[in-house]
């Protein structure tokens, strides 16, 4: 696998007025193309500010960026990066442009000055990869958050990037919502090999990423498969994060000597693995 | 409830007006606005009315709810027409003090009032058969010649746009403000003009805050979806003027002339 | 502080092309010190409910008695219901609008009229309920708090006003793990220390399993499943049917069930299941 995304000892700082504050501290990190990569962490542990990064809305103030081999100080190409690397954000009312749902997808394309017999097969086939198309004419506001975060990413779909980053996209949605975003997601990463970074506070949406990051004072404390990061329990709760019930309870059963592997992540594993005990 | 006011709302039928590109209906209603404020004479405005009720019945939108949207203006309508009423000199009909009705004042005062009713009528029209978004789309390819001249076309429409998307999301949170300060004992209904402007402090501050938040989130949004203002732009939807807009045009210019040659003759 | 609602029926738009139903004859009576968890999808009715409960909506029919007085009734004086129930809405936070932390708080407590050093006190035990050091922040701007913390000043709004029933409509919404389970265990301590009535509107199962004394699942504007975590848990198919989930821990319980029926399935905490697992693993050992 190719890299898509590179982080280079990428460092943010910012003054507020009485302190400078570091919110990124040399973080380096692959992704490599085609990846599910789930970043965790509490508010202000630097991952938004991360996410920021990777589509060049802000600029290392040292460490470099690279996306698909461009670099994010270059300025002649940031129009470049940001169609390589789309991005979604929490609050679904506050990106949504248009008044009505399928000029809003075509927003992205019509910036990128795409011919307009493109833009509307475009359209179409974004709004059907998140399953919307029957609620183009529809007005936004209309639409539950769920509905309105996967135009979100319709809109991003139709800029035909390779890469997504969501930036706590299901922060603000209702469980139903929740599913919806994340089916999607899901989707577009198997079906259209699109690479997706989801940074999110649900460890339930973590469960099944090709990889976990944990993020924590401007720092990557922790990575691997969801299994090697929720089987550290002990670490996670000290971090004030939450970890899924089933691998908590494998967790306290090895406390108690029974022999059970500590990566469990969903119930049917959990329940085999209990028959299986002699 | 307050999302269930409308601005510019739109009244959906598929009708022959529906479906003429909004530039011919923004020219063709500035032309009939010409027209009722050049020929102010009965024959004229016999006209102009036929051709407004001709066109409400080709669009299809019930005369009820166009009758509805000039409700609200009926006591600009009667203002109008009790001033044009007492206040045009010439010959007395009725007086009682210092109070006169003159027969000048009554011609001037019920031709002010239909006037005034043509107007909402067919700007309404517009409003009902255009969606807003064809309407922004139409004002800024008309605007577009005068662009040389320093006038920032996309960005007006661009505007425009931001604020019909936002305006029920922002009525919904002005009402959702409003009911948590209630329920923490905040009184926006009672006492003088001061103590009631003072109340509106708890909601005005959040709401100011939450929109700016707004806007600072949503350019982000804008940035990232590679928006760079209107230069290199290109559209989903192209207008295109068929012959219908063609003759529509043209019957509209007919009509503007023929009140135009009433104003000369007469 | 009783509750009770009868026959509420609340109507959205009446009379015209709107027109929507919220509540449907719903009936709900509430006992004085009751921990109450309202689950339901968005759209199920319950934010409407909990807006009857102080009086911002009014019912299209039905009666609503709070500790036998009738609210519904047009003779009764607002500010009385809501110095009884204060009601905390979804992102509070966004209700903020004093320059200090203290006059925010402090808004409630002076619109109901009290004396400056009984407004000082509000304030200062309301603080104290949500943890946050008064000397320190009374001063401050809420906006340069973070999130966590404007959310507490903006609950403290509410708790200095001394409700004897308090409203929190999804309080955890938006925020990370180590905020919600602070704010969570805040709610807990100020229902056991206070006594007073809560009514924790959430989405969270696990995060009512582990507070609430009974559950109320409300679904298409009626109330569909009453009764204590327990009994709640037991109606999985039905939970299921509107949308809805158990616990994950309850799961594992109710699948080892099916496998060997000797095991409890009423179970939705981690502890619990160790316990019952552990049970298990005995009494395989020994027969």
């Amino acid at each position: 696998m190719g890299d898509m995304i590179t982080t280079d000892k990428l460092l943010y700082q910012y003054r507020t007025n009485e302190k400078e504050v570091t919110a990124l501290d040399e973080v380096s990190l692959n992704i490599y193309k085609g990846e599910f990569v789930v970043i965790i962490g509490h508010n202000g542990s630097g991952k938004s500010t991360f996410a920021k990064h990777l589509n060049a809305l802000l600029l290392p103030a040292s460490g470099d960026v690279i996306v698909k081999g461009l670099n994010t100080k270059d300025e002649d190409r940031v129009w470049e990066i940001r169609q390589t690397a789309g991005m979604v954000f929490q609050n679904p009312d506050n990106q949504i442009v248009a008044t009505i749902v399928e000029e809003d997808v075509a927003f992205g394309p019509e910036n990128l000055g795409i011919p307009s017999e493109e833009i509307v097969k475009r359209v179409e086939e974004a709004l059907k990869s998140v399953d919307m198309l029957d609620f183009r004419g529809k007005a936004p506001h209309m639409l539950s958050g769920g509905q309105k975060q996967r135009i979100a990413i319709a809109g991003v779909i139709a800029m035909r990037p390779d890469c997504i980053v969501l930036d706590e996209p299901t922060a603000m949605l209702d469980p139903s919502g929740r599913k919806e975003v994340i089916n999607t997601i899901k989707k577009l990463n198997k079906e259209e090999n699109i690479t997706v970074i989801h940074i999110t506070h649900f460890m339930e949406e973590a469960v099944e990423a090709d990889r976990v990051v944990v993020m924590e004072a401007g720092k990557i404390i922790l990575q691997g498969t969801p299994g090697e990061v929720f089987s550290q329990v002990d670490k996670l709760k000290a971090l004030g994060l939450d970890v899924p019930q089933v691998t908590d309870l494998a967790h306290e059963l090895i406390k108690e000597g029974i022999d059970i592997p500590s990566d469990i992540l969903t119930v049917d594993e959990m329940v085999k693995k209990l028959c299986q005990l002699k | 409830m307050l999302k269930d006011i409308t601005i510019g709302q739109h009244y959906p039928t598929g009708s022959f007006l529906h479906k003429l590109d909004p530039r011919t209906k923004i020219l063709t209603t500035f032309a009939i606005i010409a027209a009722l404020f050049i020929g102010m004479n009965f024959l004229s405005y016999t006209i102009l009315g036929g051709f407004i009720f001709i066109c409400i019945y080709l669009s299809k939108i019930p005369m009820k709810f166009i009758i509805k949207g000039i409700k609200p203006l009926r006591i600009i309508i009667m203002i109008t027409f009790l001033i044009n009423i007492f206040m045009t000199p010439g010959n007395i009909i009725w007086g009682y003090g210092r109070l006169n009705i003159t027969r000048e004042g009554l011609y001037q005062g019920s031709f002010m009032a239909v006037r005034l009713i043509f107007l909402v009528m067919g700007t309404s029209l517009l409003t009902l058969t255009t969606t807003p978004i064809a309407l922004t789309d139409g004002i800024e390819r008309l605007l577009k010649p005068f662009k040389k001249i320093g006038v920032p076309a996309h960005e007006l429409a661009m505007m425009m746009t931001i604020a019909l998307r936002f305006i029920p999301t922002l009525l919904e949170e002005t009402d959702k403000i409003m009911k948590a300060q209630i329920a923490r004992g905040a009184d926006f209904e009672s006492g003088n003009i001061i103590n009631r402007a003072k109340g509106l402090v708890p909601l005005l501050v959040p709401l100011f805050i939450s929109a700016f938040r707004r806007a600072d989130e949503l350019a982000m949004a804008m940035e990232a979806r590679c928006y760079r203002g209107g230069d290199l732009r290109t559209r989903m939807k192209q207008l295109s003027m068929s012959s219908k807009d063609f003759v529509s045009i043209l019957i509209v210019g007919l009509l503007l002339a023929t009140i135009i040659s009433i104003r000369i003759m007469t | 502080m009783s509750i009770k609602i009868e026959n509420l029926t609340y109507i959205y738009n009446p009379k015209s092309p709107f027109e929507s139903k919220a509540l449907d004859h719903v009936s709900i009576e509430i006992k004085q010190g009751e921990f109450i968890g309202l689950i339901g999808h968005t759209g199920s009715g319950k934010s409407t409910l909990t807006q009857h409960l102080n009086g911002l909506l009014k019912p299209t029919s039905g009666k609503i008695y709070i500790n036998n007085l009738d609210i519904t009734d047009k003779n009764v004086k607002m500010p009385e219901i809501r110095k009884k129930v204060g009601l905390v809405f979804q992102y509070p936070e966004h209700q903020l609008f004093e320059e200090t932390v203290y006059k925010d708080i402090a808004f409630g407590p002076i619109n109901l009229g009290l004396s400056e050093s009984e407004v000082e006190n509000r304030v200062k035990e309301a603080m104290g309920l949500v943890k946050l050091p008064y000397e320190e922040l009374k001063d401050r701007s809420p906006f340069e708090l973070s999130g966590g913390q404007r959310r507490r000043v903006a609950i403290a709004g509410v708790l200095a006003m001394k409700p004897e029933v308090l409203i929190l409509d999804e309080p955890t919404a938006g925020l990370d793990p180590k905020s919600r389970d602070e704010i969570l265990q805040q709610i807990k301590h100020l229902h056991e220390q206070m006594g007073s009535t809560v009514i924790l509107v959430s989405h969270s199962m696990e995060d009512i399993a582990k507070l609430v004394g009974r559950i109320i699942v409300m679904h298409k504007g009626s109330v569909a499943i009453t009764g204590t975590a327990r009994e709640t848990f037991r109606q999985v198919e039905k939970l299921e049917s509107i949308g809805l989930g158990i616990p994950q821990i309850s799961y594992v319980m109710k699948k080892l069930k099916e496998i060997d029926p000797s095991f409890n399935d009423d179970i939705f905490t981690v502890e619990e299941a160790k316990d019952e697992i552990m049970k298990w693993i005995r009494r395989r050992k020994n027969a």
